[in-house]
């Protein structure tokens, strides 16, 4: 066992952990944030993307002994709970985004994470690109793309709003 | 996975000496293709050595002719960083097309190239370029360092700091997809140099990344792609899986040369 | 219509807990003291076991138990079965060979479960189960179904000599034989219906738990039909009586058909939970599901289509090999049977058909009902032989399919079904329309000018849904009744719960069946919570599948909902002291008629349960009231859709250029929720056809065995697509409803290959058509264009 210090959702985490022990598995067994799905075994579906310090990671390919001091984002944390929706999340359910809902966890932090590099007007082309490392087998990517395009906005418009005040 | 033990070493040397005591250790770099690999229990190194603490390994930056990337510059970095951008384009677009955003979040250009994988992109841009790969023991030229099909000129305990690129007049780099996988397929790195053209293949080859002279000799008499129209590969030697037989791939290393240079030349 | 009633774009209320991460899907879930399964599964294809040596796995750290097929046998648990009697055109009942749930004495494909170690830890569970000794003597193995039936092939299962499961056929084999030969034009394919595998994002997952207590077994697992898992697994396995066996399917992450099917791994978590005293867990790794999941299609048939002078269909006939794989799957034999043959009339008069299907072992995984199940097979072999038949006589194939629709209703076609209404031209019509079939020449010009080459392809698909009459799948073969269920509990404050037998694993039930709710008693749609995937909750019903959840299961929702409103009126009746017939119900509220006398629906649902106005003998307290809805026809939904393609010559490379979708689902619900239907079953068809393919080698293995290899479609590898909708109202269920989530996958394929076929101009592309495929066919054809610079 190896000792892990790190920040989840913004709280202070501190663990032992085998040392084959990876991200997924740290947040889903032992801190039962089970949001973060796993759709394959050789990092390609994007069911468990988070953010490590900012930036979209398949959680299921980083071990948690290589977390030391990182900030992890994960679908849990993205809004407060009882609080509104982040407005990504709003544009999944808004534009039918989202069918059985398991890949969805990761299809809207990797959305978030595409707004943070590409900006909040993306087109279709552009999306679709982005999206290579996320699989869906529901929606034929149709409404989750509309919905990252209005979701994109949407955090530009609360931006705005935000600063505004 | 296999057990093993993780250490996290923070300086070259201290990562060097534990790479020493244990010669099944391995460098955690990324971990984008290691770890995979020990998921489906294919590899079992018992210890761990992860570089991501050791200062000095990240960096790019622009000295005299040359372009050096730190070992543990990730993808997404190569990819947005202005310096590659304004120095050789085409490496910070190759930068772009590897793995997915996800990935190019974790993985490094150090690692890719200590890896080989014969369909990965880097290796075609080091032989493309002529880049120099720097350890903490040595310089290595790409035409020496790249062996064969996962192997490497590294020896143990040899650990790859920075990777020097020489500024190419004009460079483009083309990559047909497994749509699976999303690997090169084909990939064809074109590079002219004053006088040094070089054309290099990844995803094509049985033993990895390779230059072809013929087509090489062929654009030093005019970079254009017209010089290659009609020029082909031989099959042989070339990979053969349900993606794309031999053949197949050998057609597609003509094509995407050709379509490389017209890129290369702005056409 | 109601802002939430039918017809309205509700917003889904299950939602909420998806994009926040609080969905409960089946691995979300533990148990206490929960031990881990790890499988140990054969490596060869074809193998006789000759002994398995487990003690030095026993003794690896964390062990609980290591099992083998002989437990399994000692115990008595009982095999898998296949529940849909086929018989052969010799009256031969079809040769169903045991599926234990782990191996015994052979395993017959890779990847079929030999052990299972139970440990503390997933991580102990795989450490010990790599110590399991087995001994295998590998036999040589036959994956091809063309090669199954051939003579020294390798023989699988005793029970069926040649491999041979059964030899069906359907239709008037003289009658086609004659109208043949006095065709005038007779159109001939071979034709692969490539092998797929399902991927439902979510794997797999398994928990059994045993109470000694009680003695009842509890299991939670990733299946589209708990009712019927348990009633396989109680009185065919034999685990428990029917009553001590709870299974819970909670959110499921996609299914697809794979997860109808009782699996050997359900059984295994269950009974190895009573043997170590601990529940177990299991879950798949995504190259498990690639093995072990059941897969779909896999038909290798030859197909001809005369024609008479004036390009009328006279007739079709079609020899078929389906390949169920090394074990016959749940519901493996009607695949290639009822849910194919019956369709080969697609939307056309064709006065005769007949279909032979061959149904054969081989040395792979289990092959199933895969979203579409037999339809998508039946329309890629009519639309391509339309398509072939247009081109080869010289006429647009729209116009040669308009020709020959069905245009009077109803209409009974050679093969069992009765289209009961629709109207083909309409979607053809509009289809042509919103894809600008006019400008088509345009477009391809323009293509050539930047050196690739364009072509379109439709496909007008039908489907039989709404699976299915119970009476009239009995007499085909089905061990069960295909009706569904549905009760309503009315609570005291008004609020409803609906519990229902089918189980919603991507298609909104929570949404559309409350939009129903709603819309019938005029209540919130907040106010309703719909109840499914708990058989202790829910009465018996037959769970999610061939698009049987609107026609069927809201059917019995209906029904159900007409006993709780003549029920209310009765309760209306005594608080308003009115007479019964007096009463009527509008918009949420009961009023006696010609009076202002009138009572809300709270009010009522209050009044059932304090009876306080009304006595024991007029009238029982309460209001919940239960339906069992049994279809009296399967229902039609059909369409057209149109794809165009652009193809790169010199990459063989294609892409989707537009793709136009018009279906006729009869009454929609939710159209919001059709339209991601469509566009998700579109996305599966042409994954079909451009994207993926199951392959396994000589010796068995997988060669397409994880997403490294097998191309699950991404975003970037489709269009933006066009849907709309035609509407003839089913005429068989009270909604009208025909069932939307299968069409896509019925549609797509022969409309991509129809595009791509005519871009290169051969007919010789199989599924699918890969850039390497379609390079090699133009190669072939001859018809590669020169080097463009």
């Amino acid at each position: 066992m190896a000792a892990v210090s790190l920040t989840v959702n913004g709280k202070p985490v501190t663990t032992d952990v085998d040392p084959r022990t990876l991200l997924v598995q740290l947040l889903r067994e032992e801190l039962r944030l089970t949001g973060t799905h796993v759709g394959c075994d050789t990092s390609q579906c994007g069911a468990c993307v988070v953010h490590v310090n900012g930036k979209a990671v398949k959680s299921c390919t980083v071990l948690a002994l290589q977390l030391e001091g990182a900030q992890v984002l994960t679908i849990e944390g993205l809004a407060p709970t009882d609080g509104p929706l982040h407005p990504m999340q709003e544009a999944f359910r808004e534009n039918h985004g989202l069918q059985c809902g398991y890949c969805t966890p990761g299809m809207i932090m990797t959305a978030v994470d595409i707004v943070r590099r590409k900006g909040h007007e993306l087109d279709d082309r552009t999306i679709r690109e982005e999206l290579e490392g996320n699989i869906c087998r529901c929606t034929g990517y149709h409404n989750i793309v509309k919905a990252i395009a209005a979701g994109a906005r949407a955090m530009q418009a609360g931006a705005a709003s935000q600063a505004a005040e | 996975m296999y057990a093993f033990t993780f250490r996290r070493p923070e300086t070259l040397r201290q990562a060097a000496n534990l790479l020493s005591k244990n010669g099944d250790a391995k460098p955690l770099a990324g971990g984008h293709t290691l770890l995979p690999t020990m998921k489906l229990r294919l590899a079992s190194p018992p210890e761990l050595i992860d570089l991501s603490r050791i200062e000095g390994l990240e960096g790019i930056e622009l000295t005299g002719r040359a372009l050096t990337i730190g070992a543990m510059a990730r993808h997404a970095d190569v990819h947005g960083s202005p310096v590659v951008q304004q120095a050789i384009p085409v490496l910070a677009k190759l930068a772009g097309m590897i793995g997915d955003p996800a990935v190019r979040h974790m993985g490094t250009i150090g690692g890719s190239i200590a890896n080989n994988d014969p369909s990965a992109d880097y290796p075609a841009a080091c032989l493309g370029l002529g880049a120099t790969i720097v350890t903490n023991k040595r310089r290595i030229k790409a035409d020496d360092f790249f062996t064969g099909m996962f192997s490497t000129a590294l020896e143990p305990a040899e650990i790859i700091t920075k990777v020097s690129f020489p500024i190419p007049k004009k460079a483009a780099y083309q990559k047909f997809r497994n749509q699976a996988s999303r690997y090169a397929l084909v990939g064809v790195f074109v590079a002219k140099r004053g006088g040094d053209i070089r054309v290099a293949v990844t995803g094509a080859g049985a033993n990895g990344v390779f230059r072809i002279q013929s087509f090489e000799e062929a654009l030093k008499k005019r970079f254009s792609p017209k010089s290659l129209e009609g020029m082909t590969i031989p099959a042989d030697g070339m990979n053969s899986d349900i993606h794309g037989s031999a053949e197949y791939r050998a057609h597609l290393v003509g094509v995407l040369a050709r379509r490389a240079v017209a890129e290369a030349v702005g056409k | 219509m109601c802002a939430t009633g039918i017809g309205a774009a509700v917003r889904r209320k299950e939602d909420h807990r998806f994009i926040t991460g609080k969905g409960h899907y089946t691995d979300d879930i533990n148990q206490p003291g929960q031990a881990y399964a790890y499988f140990v599964r054969s490596p060869h294809a074809h193998a006789t076991i000759k002994s398995i040596e487990a003690k030095e796995a026993a003794r690896m750290p964390g062990v609980l138990g290591v099992l083998t097929g002989a437990e399994l046998a000692a115990d008595k648990i009982g095999n898998l079965i296949c529940g849909w009697m086929i018989h052969s055109k010799d009256g031969s009942p079809m040769k169903m060979a045991p599926h234990p749930a782990l191996a015994s004495g052979k395993a017959c494909f890779v990847g079929d479960p030999v052990a299972v170690v139970i440990a503390a830890t997933l991580a102990q569970a795989r450490d010990a189960a790599e110590k399991v000794k087995v001994d295998y003597a590998v036999l040589p193995a036959v994956t091809d179904p063309a090669q199954a039936q051939k003579s020294g092939v390798p023989q699988i299962h005793e029970v069926a000599p040649n491999n041979t499961i059964y030899q069906w056929h359907l239709g008037d084999a003289k009658a086609v034989e004659s109208a043949f030969t006095s065709a005038k034009h007779v159109t001939k394919l071979d034709l692969v219906n490539n092998r797929l595998v399902p991927n439902a994002m979510e794997p797999r997952v398994a928990i059994g738990d045993y109470d000694t207590g009680s003695g009842t077994f509890t299991l939670w697992n990733t299946s589209q039909n708990p009712h019927v898992a348990r009633l396989v697994i109680a009185a065919f396995v034999g685990m428990a009586p029917e009553h001590k066996l709870r299974v819970i399917a909670p959110d499921v992450g996609g299914g697809f058909g794979s997860k109808i099917f009782i699996y050997p791994e359900e059984v295994v978590a269950l009974w190895a939970a009573k043997r170590v005293g601990r529940p177990v867990k299991w879950t798949a790794e995504r190259s498990e599901s690639f093995l072990c999941d059941a897969h779909g299609r896999d038909h290798v048939t030859h197909a001809e289509m005369a024609f008479d002078a004036e390009g009328r269909i006279v007739a079709l006939r079609a020899k078929t090999v389906a390949n169920l794989g090394a074990y016959m799957s749940t519901f493996s034999s009607a695949v290639p049977t009822y849910l194919y043959a019956t369709l080969l009339s697609g939307q056309y008069e064709i006065p005769q058909i007949y279909c032979e299907v061959d149904a054969v072992y081989t040395n792979t995984g289990p092959v199933d009902a895969y979203r579409g199940a037999g339809r998508p097979e039946a329309t890629f072999v009519v639309e391509r032989l339309v398509e072939v038949g247009a081109r080869e006589m010289g006429q647009d194939p729209a116009e040669l399919r308009r020709k020959n629709f069905v245009k009077e209703f109803p209409h009974q076609t050679p093969v069992i079904m009765n289209y009961d209404t629709g109207d083909y031209n309409a979607s053809l019509k509009r289809a042509l329309e919103i894809a600008d079939y006019k400008g088509f020449g345009r477009r391809k010009r323009e293509s050539a000018r930047n050196g690739k080459l364009r072509g379109v392809g439709f496909s007008t698909y039908i489907e039989a849904c709404g699976i299915a009459p119970s009476a009239a799948v009995g007499s085909l073969g089905a061990g069960v009744g295909l009706w569904e269920s549905a009760e309503v509990r009315v609570n005291p404050t008004g609020s409803v719960e609906v519990l229902t037998g089918c189980h919603a694993h991507g298609q909104g039930h929570e949404t559309t069946f409350a939009q129903l709710v709603s819309d019938r008693l005029g209540i919130p749609i907040d106010n309703v919570s719909i109840i499914h995937g708990d058989t202790d909750k829910v009465q018996f019903g037959m769970g999610t599948y061939g698009s049987r959840s609107g026609a069927v299961g809201m059917s019995a929702l209906v029904k159900a909902l007409d006993k709780v409103e003549a029920k209310a009126k009765k309760v209306a009746a005594h608080m308003l002291e009115a007479a019964e017939g007096d009463i009527e119900f509008k918009d949420g509220k009961f009023s006696v008629a010609g009076t202002d006398k009138s009572a809300a629906w709270g009010e009522v649902a209050l009044n059932a349960y304090i009876a306080h106005k009304f006595s024991g003998q007029e009238l029982e307290p309460g209001l919940k009231e239960g339906a069992f809805y049994d279809p009296t026809n399967f229902t039609f939904p059909a369409g057209c859709h149109i794809c165009e393609v652009e193809i790169d010559p010199e990459t063989g490379n294609t892409e989707i250029a537009a793709w136009t979708a018009v279906d006729d689902f009869g009454v929609v619900v939710n159209p919001m929720i059709v339209e991601g239907q469509v566009h998700g079953g579109v996305a599966q068809g042409v994954g079909q056809a451009l994207y993926e393919g199951a392959v396994y080698d000589k010796d068995g293995q997988l060669v397409t065995g994880s997403l490294l290899d097998y191309c699950m479609p991404r975003a970037d590898h489709l269009p933006a697509l066009n849907v709309a909708t035609t509407v003839t109202k089913c005429p068989s269920n009270p909604l009208g409803i025909k069932g939307c989530g299968e069409a896509g996958a019925i549609a797509a394929p022969a409309a991509v290959i129809n595009a791509i076929t005519d871009a290169i101009g051969t007919e010789a592309i199989a599924m699918p058509a890969t850039p390497q495929a379609v390079w090699a066919a133009l190669k072939k054809a001859g018809r590669s264009l020169p080097h463009a610079a």
